[in-house]
């Protein structure tokens, strides 16, 4: 009886799949991960090695296309700034040392102040083009860097922040 | 036997050529047309649906958000009964919104949800639901979708004949279904009769959506049962259907049947506020709770209340009338004009239809017809305005559609029945699987109702859906109004039963929606906004852990000095600003429950740690790629332990 069942569900399966099928298509694409659209994805190069990490001519990818930077230090920015960083980024980024995210110290020295503020302003996007943020994500043990919709005077007040800790 | 096989192989082989065709002669309905049907409900991946549909809960006590015409259910609200899934009703934020004279009420049966309006039209700020069972009116946020105020009805049972709002929100109100005696005393229940009332309580609603009770109109002990405002010329007025005014207290199956006709009562709610305004009324002594969240403190707060203005319906003139309608009515809906009153008597086949204006002319002619404990009777025929004769068995609700026509429930004989104001003819009748209670059609009590959509709300399920043992989910169905004939599109489960239903445009309240709570305007007192401020404080045994969360760590998520016989409050800051990045908040052996935390969010839990150990706790939601990492111990010592509070996050 119970062959009679096998049977019978082989038959089934295989009937139904050539009577209703039909709407698959043959040829098979490779997939992946990430690719949504049809549009080729332009290959970019790694970031990998500690040289390719320090690029100044990087801007990033997000609102801010040029920062104009001041001779001297707002401080008043600056403190208005480390207010803001303690109450968003402190959980993540600590000063002089890795912790969640990158060590903050140093880092107007590494990265273009345009990078810095974009990383802040638009990190989703920033994490999945940008070299130097794509990489700093694996570095992180793929912790993604939150976006705390910090607004964009903020994220200045920020940058100016991370300059005077810079200068000091 | 193989001839056997291939006897089967022959016989399914027909079977599937057979079931892979169109099957015209569905039983569904749709039939030949379900593909277009389909279409009709259809809302791709990722686009939004037209309507919310905001459906009672019933029993559940909570309030169910749904998307219409997909069907699809969008949220659970909380309003009356606690919520383990996100801690409402649970954490010591929320715990004070289920207060109640009666003390903590962990359970509510929620009826009749109603939204906001501004000049007659229904505006999206808030939608009010009312509980029957521990009487009580609620008002949810719709930028939030929150409970935000939870106010108690003194001196009323049953309240069920709520919560309807006026054209711009002055009032809400919440009737009483069960008389009782007014206020609660010892008396033989037989005494029922003269010695019961039936107050009718009207909420006014501040610019901001606070509620406090501004009159109680003590009417005679019959059952109130549902109501509706008047709108357009009837704004000002609120009419009540009422039963049992037979005053029976027991069998009342057979016994609140008995007379041919029962009431509407039409109550002039501006002219009893004028009154109250002069210095009218009597205040009494009362006990009843008003809960408010705040959402700066993110913290509710119970005020117990002690006095209500009761008013004499008597003592104002030309304020509130009967107006005689057959067969102990249930729905009482006021047509977008406000013209037509419709009582829908329920033991009846007919609809009967009141006119304001005749009502008007009736009341200055002093067309009255005797008298119910001094309230006049309008002469029946004075105030009638039409009979819908045989739209079905046993009306239930009727709402309307922007084209002059109105749709009613018939409950026994499972069907909607469309009909025309005016005319009073039944244009299409459709069946409902079963037995339907209200309908919904969005912007429903209003002057603007939208023509496009019907919802039956259905009290039987049975065979609609794949079963799932003895116990059912309820049933919805959406309708097409739009042309001639009603179409029946789709059938989708509600949680709990949905006694009522509310509906409205998704434009009107979409761009309000909150993303995040804002930790720049989070007051909460116990709110840690700075990873660098996370402490752990003990006061005797009373433990205070103050902690953040932020993919994908707690901090501290390393504590040391907790004793058994510690109560430890952990009060828990979501430092997130992006939307929909929540973290959930477990500790092992808790008594309540767990902790959903949206960001910006502080809640605070308590765990009463009772075995030694090191134990875990976690967080619940899925937050991130590390989320499997976000947890944290606690090192449990025995009683009178000398080990050191210690805290760390490294």
């Amino acid at each position: 009886m119970k062959s009679i069942l096998k049977t019978a569900l082989l038959l089934f399966a295989t009937i139904s799949l050539i009577s209703c099928g039909g709407g698959e298509k043959e040829e098979k694409k490779d997939i992946k991960i990430g690719d949504y659209s049809k549009k080729e994805t332009k290959k970019e190069t790694k970031a990998t090695s500690s040289a390719d990490m320090i690029d100044m001519s990087n801007k990033g990818i997000g609102p801010v296309k040029s920062v104009t930077i001041g001779d001297g230090i707002d401080d008043t920015m600056a403190t208005h700034g480390e207010d803001v960083f303690q109450k968003m980024c402190s959980a993540c980024h600590k000063m002089d040392k890795k912790f969640i995210g990158p060590k903050i110290a140093d880092v107007t020295n590494r990265r273009a102040p345009e990078w810095i503020m974009n990383m802040i302003l638009n990190p989703e996007e920033m994490i999945a083009k940008d070299p130097i943020a794509k990489q700093l994500l694996i570095e992180s043990n793929m912790a993604v860097m939150a976006n705390q919709n910090v607004s964009e005077e903020d994220a200045r007040a920020i940058l100016e922040y991370f300059r005077k800790y810079d200068t000091q | 036997m193989k001839k056997l096989n291939s006897i089967l192989a022959v016989a399914i082989f027909s079977l599937i050529m057979v079931s892979c065709g169109n099957n015209n002669e569905s039983k569904r309905s749709g039939g030949a047309m379900s593909s277009n049907v389909a279409e009709k409900v259809y809302v791709a991946p990722g686009e939004h649906d037209e309507y919310y549909a905001f459906l009672s809960g019933g029993y559940s006590g909570n309030l169910t958000v749904y998307g219409l015409p997909s069907g699809r259910m969008l949220k659970e609200i909380p309003v009356f009964s606690q919520f383990p899934t996100n801690g409402y009703g649970y954490s010591e934020e929320t715990t004070p919104m289920l207060e109640t004279s009666f003390g903590f009420i962990p359970w509510g049966d929620a009826h009749h949800p109603d939204i906001s309006q501004t000049n007659g039209e229904l505006d999206g700020r808030w939608v009010f639901i009312n509980e029957n069972n521990t009487p009580r009116i609620a008002r949810i946020s719709l930028e939030y979708f929150e409970t935000e105020e939870i106010i108690e009805i003194p001196h009323s049972a049953g309240n069920h004949s709520s919560s309807f709002v006026t054209e711009n929100t002055e009032y809400v109100v919440a009737g009483t279904r069960f008389s009782v005696p007014y206020p609660q005393e010892d008396i033989a229940i037989d005494q029922m009769k003269g010695n019961f009332k039936g107050p009718l309580t009207f909420i006014a609603v501040d610019e901001n959506g606070g509620m406090s009770i501004d009159f109680q109109l003590k009417m005679p002990g019959f059952n109130y049962d549902l109501s509706h405002p008047g709108r357009g010329d009837s704004h000002g007025w609120f009419f009540f259907t009422t039963y049992n005014t037979e005053e029976a207290h027991t069998l009342q199956e057979v016994n609140a049947s008995q007379n041919d006709k029962d009431f509407i009562a039409a109550v002039n709610w501006k002219k009893i506020q004028e009154y109250v305004r002069n210095g009218g009324g009597e205040e009494i002594d009362a006990n009843y709770a008003h809960n408010v969240f705040n959402h700066s403190t993110q913290t509710a707060t119970t005020t117990m209340m002690n006095k209500v203005l009761t008013v004499d319906p008597r003592d104002v003139e030309g304020a509130v009338f009967f107006m005689p309608t057959p067969k102990s009515p249930h729905g009482c809906d006021v047509d977008p004009s406000g013209e037509y009153i419709i009582g829908n008597g329920k033991l009846s086949t007919d609809l009967t239809i009141h006119s304001f204006s005749k009502m008007l002319k009736a009341i200055e002619n002093k067309d009255f017809d005797g008298d119910a404990y001094g309230i006049p009777v309008l002469n029946f025929d004075a105030t009638l305005a039409g009979v819908v004769k045989d739209g079905g068995l046993g009306p239930l609700h009727t709402e309307f559609d922007d084209k002059g026509n109105a749709y009613t429930t018939f409950f026994i004989s499972s069907e909607v029945v469309k009909w025309k104001l005016g005319t009073w003819e039944v244009l299409d009748r459709q069946p409902s699987f079963y037995s339907v209670g209200h309908n919904m059609i969005p912007g429903g009590n209003s002057r603007k109702p939208d023509g496009k959509y019907m919802v039956s709300l259905n009290k039987i399920t049975k065979d609609r859906y794949l079963p799932t043992g003895p116990e059912l989910e309820h049933s919805a169905q959406l309708y097409d109004i739009s042309g001639e004939k009603m179409e029946l599109l789709l059938d989708f489960p509600t949680h709990g039963e949905p006694h009522y239903a509310a509906g409205i445009h998704a434009d009107k309240i979409k761009a309000n929606s909150k993303k995040i709570y804002r930790l720049d305007e989070n007051k909460h007192e116990h709110a840690t906004l700075n990873e660098s401020e996370t402490r752990v404080e003990r006061n005797g045994n009373e433990v205070h852990v103050y902690m953040t969360m932020v993919r994908s760590h707690f901090a501290p998520d390393n504590i040391e000095g907790i004793k058994v016989g510690d109560k430890v409050y952990f009060h828990v800051t979501n430092l997130e600003q992006d939307f929909d990045v929540p973290h959930g908040f477990a500790m092992i052996g808790a008594n309540n429950s767990e902790l959903l935390i949206m960001p910006g969010q502080t809640k605070t839990t308590t765990w009463e740690p009772t075995k030694v150990g090191v134990w875990p706790f976690y967080c619940t939601d899925f937050c991130s790629a590390l989320h499997q990492e976000m947890q944290g111990y606690i090192r449990v010592s025995p009683k009178g332990s000398s080990q050191e509070l210690k805290w760390s996050l490294d």
